[in-house]
């Protein structure tokens, strides 16, 4: 047998090593650096007026974004209800009844190429389906396109938490003569809960960060929210306006909405982290 | 005349006999998906009394059983040919009402599974699936059954806890009161205790024998001790077929299983005779 020198293996072994290292810490220095700036520049922005005022003209000092604050939690949370039932259901039946039917497979790869799609051809879908028909812009247009994003993230997680309910706990509720109904929802539902919850939180905050499919749907609106059947105003779009905006006043204001909307976004996601890491304890 | 003659003699042995079957399993043939399992099983399972069933892991013990109340039918790729005859009636019949099968044949698994729920409302699990009753009267019965499982005192003041809280071993007796609380005829026990400690091991056994007063137990064990000790018959599994059954003392005495292990030629020609007396029966 021939020696192999092992100076080549530790090379190579170091070379990777350092790429490696040097990857994870490029990916860090943007996320430090994008929530820094966010932190320094929304922190700064943020007064009491800020969630209390509407937005004013150019050049008028003072005015907040309470209105697309209320608007963004209005069709965030009407998105929320419209496809939570449907993707449980969903996630059900793909996790529960559909093992080997070519309808659940159908249907679990659209929704995988659901999830894939870009919001903004889910926004021109909303407005071809609402907005066309109703004539103008509003806020059921954007529900429907925040619900459409929505859906599919909740299916997939629904039926990934179904389905890391040992079988064991189906065949003892079966065993007990419960029907398959019964055993999914006070048991199996019951043992995946906080799973199904974190999917659901994943799935919020996915869309409160979306514009696009807003641009086309619900649009924007200076006022205060009323009724989905106007434009409604929102933190998103505001701030695609705002940053665009020639105005430093506004542009400050655009990272006031930022900062809300990023740490909105994160602290959901460390809430799941928590409740995922209750889960396993 | 000596006293074993006279033992031969003696009454007594009515009162030993087997009471009628409350199970029979015919010409009982199973498939994971075709690959064949179980051959040609021919079991008689009599009314109140203990029945083991040993034989070597991967044997057949717990596909055997797992029929028993059709679990199996979970599983699309698994199939049950031939008959299991419960009081006379075929419960692999089609027409026959799953809930009902498993409302009158329950199972105690190897891994205690509580429910996700409190203690208490484990056992009125199934509870409410079969009956309508009170609030009152549901909780009489659950207390009955966690009476009955042995695990009454031990829990009676923290019914709200989850079920999860408990031991292994209390986890187990939950499962089982979980079970008799729907007064079922039959109990299957698939290694009952394999996952508990030895003291909750013989509570599990002393329950087992104040148990089958009321019920018809099955019980798929390992532990040939266990076998010897709790079980009133005895059926031997090998490769999918039952070698022998009979009452535990003459099996367990054929084989001499407390002191050794069958050796693999013994098994092997006791398998040649037992394929070559349901051959016949086959065609």
């Amino acid at each position: 047998m021939k020696y192999r020198p092992p100076t080549g293996r530790k090379v190579i072994n170091g070379v990777v090593s350092l790429g490696a290292s040097i990857s994870a810490v490029t990916g860090l220095v943007f996320l430090v650096w994008i929530t820094w700036e966010v932190l320094y520049r929304g922190l700064t922005a943020l007064n009491w007026d800020f969630f209390t005022h509407l937005p004013t003209p150019p050049g008028v000092p003072g005015g907040g974004m309470a209105n697309a604050l209320v608007g963004t939690l209005v069709l965030t949370g009407a998105a929320t209800v419209a496809s939570v039932p449907l993707g449980l259901l969903a996630g059900i039946y793909l996790a529960e009844f559909a093992e080997d039917s070519r309808l659940g497979d159908l249907s679990r790869f659209s929704a995988n190429v659901l999830m894939g799609l870009p919001s903004i051809i889910v926004g021109v879908f909303a407005y071809s389906l609402v907005v066309l028909p109703l004539g103008n812009f509003c806020g059921y247009a954007g529900v429907v396109a925040l619900a459409v994003i929505m859906l599919p993230v909740i299916t997939r997680t629904t039926e990934d938490m179904l389905r890391l309910v040992p079988n064991t706990l189906r065949e003892a509720a079966l065993a007990l003569g419960a029907p398959r109904w019964r055993v999914t929802l006070a048991v199996v539902f019951r043992a995946a809960k906080s799973g199904l919850l974190t999917g659901v939180l994943l799935a919020v905050a996915r869309v409160s960060g979306e514009t696009a499919p807003l641009l086309f749907t619900a649009l924007n609106s200076p006022y205060w929210f009323h009724s989905l059947a106007d434009p409604t105003p929102n933190l998103t779009v505001t701030i695609f306006h705002y940053a665009m905006s020639p105005y430093p006043d506004w542009q400050s204001k655009a990272w006031g909405a930022s900062f809300l909307i990023t740490f909105g976004v994160l602290w959901i996601t460390i809430a799941t982290r928590v409740m995922l890491r209750e889960r396993k304890g | 005349m000596d006293t074993s003659s006279a033992a031969l003699l003696a009454p007594p042995y009515r009162e030993q006999a087997a009471p009628p079957p409350k199970i029979r399993v015919l010409n009982l043939n199973f498939f994971y998906g075709r690959q064949q399992a179980l051959f040609h099983n021919r079991l008689d399972i009599p009314a109140r009394r203990v029945t083991a069933i040993i034989g070597p892991s991967g044997c057949g013990k717990s596909t055997h059983i797992r029929i028993y109340n059709r679990i199996f039918e979970l599983y699309p790729d698994q199939r049950a040919e031939g008959q299991v005859l419960l009081d006379g009636v075929n419960i692999l019949d089609p027409g026959f009402d799953l809930m009902e099968l498993r409302r009158r044949v329950g199972m105690i698994f190897q891994k205690p599974t509580p429910f996700p729920m409190s203690i208490f409302d484990n056992v009125a699990y199934g509870l409410r699936t079969h009956y309508r009753l009170s609030r009152s009267e549901i909780a009489d019965r659950v207390e009955e059954a966690l009476k009955k499982a042995a695990l009454w005192e031990e829990v009676k003041d923290f019914l709200k806890k989850p079920g999860t809280s408990l031991s292994g071993g209390q986890q187990q007796r939950l499962c089982i009161a979980r079970s008799i609380v729907v007064e079922p005829e039959v109990l299957l026990m698939d290694e009952p205790c394999s996952a508990i400690d030895p003291v909750a091991t013989a509570k599990i056994e002393e329950l087992i024998l104040e148990l089958k007063e009321k019920y018809t137990i099955v019980i798929v064990t390992h532990n040939m001790q266990q076998a010897a000790r709790i079980s009133d018959q005895t059926a031997y599994f090998y490769q999918g077929r039952i070698l022998k059954s009979g009452p535990t003392p003459e099996i367990f005495e054929e084989f001499s299983l407390l002191e050794e292990v069958p050796t693999p030629k013994r098994l092997a020609a006791l398998l040649a005779l037992t394929e070559e007396t349901e051959a016949p029966r086959v065609s």
